[in-house]
């Protein structure tokens, strides 16, 4: 199987704003492959060039052989897009909405309806599919979505932010639908969650400020910094102390990144066996009383946060 | 032009579903049936507000209803036009539903067409809902028109409205949001209302359809009507290519 999805040193210039500068990207067919990077990284755009909405600047793209520039038509037939905010006519009501999809891919007849049911029952909306669309939950709108990307059957579909504006129900519901996609479509998503991209994809790149920063198989990505992590939770009411202990971690060589993050330090140690034998002894003398002290693999969260540190230090450097 | 026919299908039925068509036929229906009402009774409502005052007025005649229709159909329903025009492609680009139909395998060509047409159909409909109530209420009330030349003067009516819809609908093909767009197509209409009242230039502008539509009505020629309808199906017809000139290549956000 080939490339599903093929970015040559994609540009987009927006006046002097540069959205995607270089972007080189190759997306394996039948994957699920999660776009991560940070608010403003250029996921959106790459998602708006690879659905034909917008144009490059300089450079190529192509989804499922065809070229996103010159392949219009022949390419929207074998693509689906869903929105980060998904807007549809609300006067519709979910079925309609559906058959109208449908159509413009060329279903008709029995065929169309047998289609309109599956999507429906696959998405959870066949209760729901008689109302209009006007009064959907937010989530109930996000499966519609999912409803009318997948009524095509897509070699390729897209997914910008799919669950971002969920709740949790709704993002399970959504996640696990995704899921279900698996060896039946090559499913791109954008988002900047990490546990939904560790829960659903088994292939991901990191976009940041336009270029790529890493672009791998989630496990090999974990692999690949398998630095250990030592998470520490210091008792409640002690900011003074964790201050200190903190500026104390930074000064350490052994340190390659620390952030604290609901209460949790969490510290990637770059010299793992002194990270063991000098962090207890900084606690200590920072006067800090631990909850938990624990030392374990780093979560994509942590590797994101470091190689997006690291592309931010880099072009700094480079300026 | 793939995906015009389904395109179409549902923009009639959002014209339909979201009160836009009926809206309209009530109101064009509306004035119709005015048209002749007011040129009937206004002398009566003159006499009456004059007190003790003789006031002379005209006997009104079929020639007074035909003018307060054309009056109608050229003051009142070029707003309607820019009201429903404005939203058309504006709207759609500022709501995300453009991009949720775009992505789909349909051409731009194709989603502006089924707009435009489904705007043709919805002021259609209104101008005959308006021509029939002028028509037979101003036979009741004074005498039966001729109806190959009333009907010829609200074809005519109907061009010079959408005249005023197509250069909205342009409009709304390049502004992101639909008051700027209906602020244009105001303006158009204002400019061309103003270039009518020039000598030479007056007669081709929508508004100078006015003196043509009348006579046709009454069943008189109406000479010299080839080239200011001409230049008007033009202006609908520019305008449309521009639209699609600059709709073709535009990004579309959502």
């Amino acid at each position: 199987m080939g490339d599903a999805v093929v970015c040559r040193g994609l540009v987009k210039r927006f006046g002097d704003v540069v959205g995607l500068d270089g972007l080189d990207l190759t997306v394996p067919t039948g994957s699920i492959f999660g776009f991560l990077g940070p608010n403003g990284a250029g996921k959106t755009t790459t998602v708006r060039l690879l659905t034909g909405l917008t144009r490059p600047t300089t450079g190529s793209a192509s989804v499922a052989g065809l070229d996103v520039v010159t392949s219009g038509l022949r390419l929207r037939e074998r693509v689906s897009y869903l929105a980060q905010q998904p807007e549809f006519y609300g006067w519709m009501r979910g079925r309609e909405l559906l058959t109208f999809v449908g159509e413009l891919f060329g279903m008709r007849g029995a065929a169309l309806r047998a289609r309109v049911d599956e999507v429906l029952e696959q998405t959870g909306l066949s209760e729901a599919a008689h109302r209009r669309v006007g009064g959907y939950s937010g989530g109930m709108r996000q499966r519609l979505g999912l409803a009318q990307a997948l009524i095509n059957r897509p070699d390729v579909l897209f997914l910008d932010e799919p669950v971002s504006s969920l709740d949790p129900a709704g993002r399970h519901e959504i996640l696990s639908i995704i899921a279900d996609l698996r060896d039946h479509a090559t499913v791109f998503m954008s988002t900047h969650i990490l546990a939904d991209v560790e829960r659903v994809c088994d292939r991901v790149a990191i976009i940041d400020r336009g270029r790529l920063v890493v672009s791998s198989t989630v496990v090999d990505l974990q692999e690949r910094y398998a630095q250990p992590i030592f998470l520490l939770e210091p008792d409640p009411g002690q900011a003074a102390q964790v201050a200190a202990l903190t500026a104390r971690l930074e000064a350490q060589p052994w340190v390659a990144s620390l952030a604290g993050d609901g209460g949790v330090l969490r510290v990637i140690a770059s010299r793992p066996a002194d990270a063991a034998a000098g962090i207890l002894p900084l606690v200590v003398a920072s006067g800090v009383t631990l909850a938990r002290f624990e030392r374990g693999r780093p979560s994509l969260e942590d590797i994101f946060l470091r190689l997006v540190g690291e592309a931010e230090h880099a072009k700094t450097e480079a300026a | 032009m793939q995906g015009f026919g389904i395109l179409l299908r549902k923009e009639l039925r959002e014209q339909w579903r979201t009160s836009r068509l009926p809206v309209v036929a009530i109101i064009f229906f509306a004035l119709g049936l005015l048209s002749p009402l007011t040129a009937k009774y206004t002398p009566e409502i003159v006499k009456l507000a004059g007190g003790g005052l003789t006031i002379t007025v005209p006997t009104p005649t079929a020639g007074d209803a035909v003018d307060q229709f054309l009056k109608n159909m050229g003051q009142l329903a070029p707003f309607i036009a820019i009201l429903l025009a404005m939203g058309e492609v504006a709207r759609e680009r500022e709501r995300g539903t453009a991009a949720f139909v775009l992505t789909k395998p349909v051409t731009r060509p194709a989603f502006l067409a089924a707009k435009f047409v489904a705007l043709l159909v919805t002021l259609g409909v209104g101008v005959l809902l308006a021509g029939i109530a002028t028509y037979f209420y101003t036979a009741v009330l004074f005498e039966t028109l001729p109806l190959g030349g009333f009907t010829a003067s609200a074809a005519l009516s109907l061009l010079a409205i959408m005249v005023t819809a197509a250069l909205t609908f342009l409009a709304s093909t390049l502004v992101r949001s639909s008051l700027p767009a209906g602020g244009i197509g105001l303006a158009a209409f204002l400019g061309l209302a103003i270039v009518s009242s020039l000598p030479r230039l007056g007669r081709f502008t929508p508004q100078g359809l006015l003196q043509p539509e009348r006579a046709l009505a009454l069943g008189q020629g109406a000479a010299g009507l080839l080239g200011p309808l001409l230049v008007n199906l033009a202006l609908v017809v520019v305008s449309l290519v521009l639209a699609w000139l600059a709709f073709r290549r535009q990004e579309v956000e959502g």
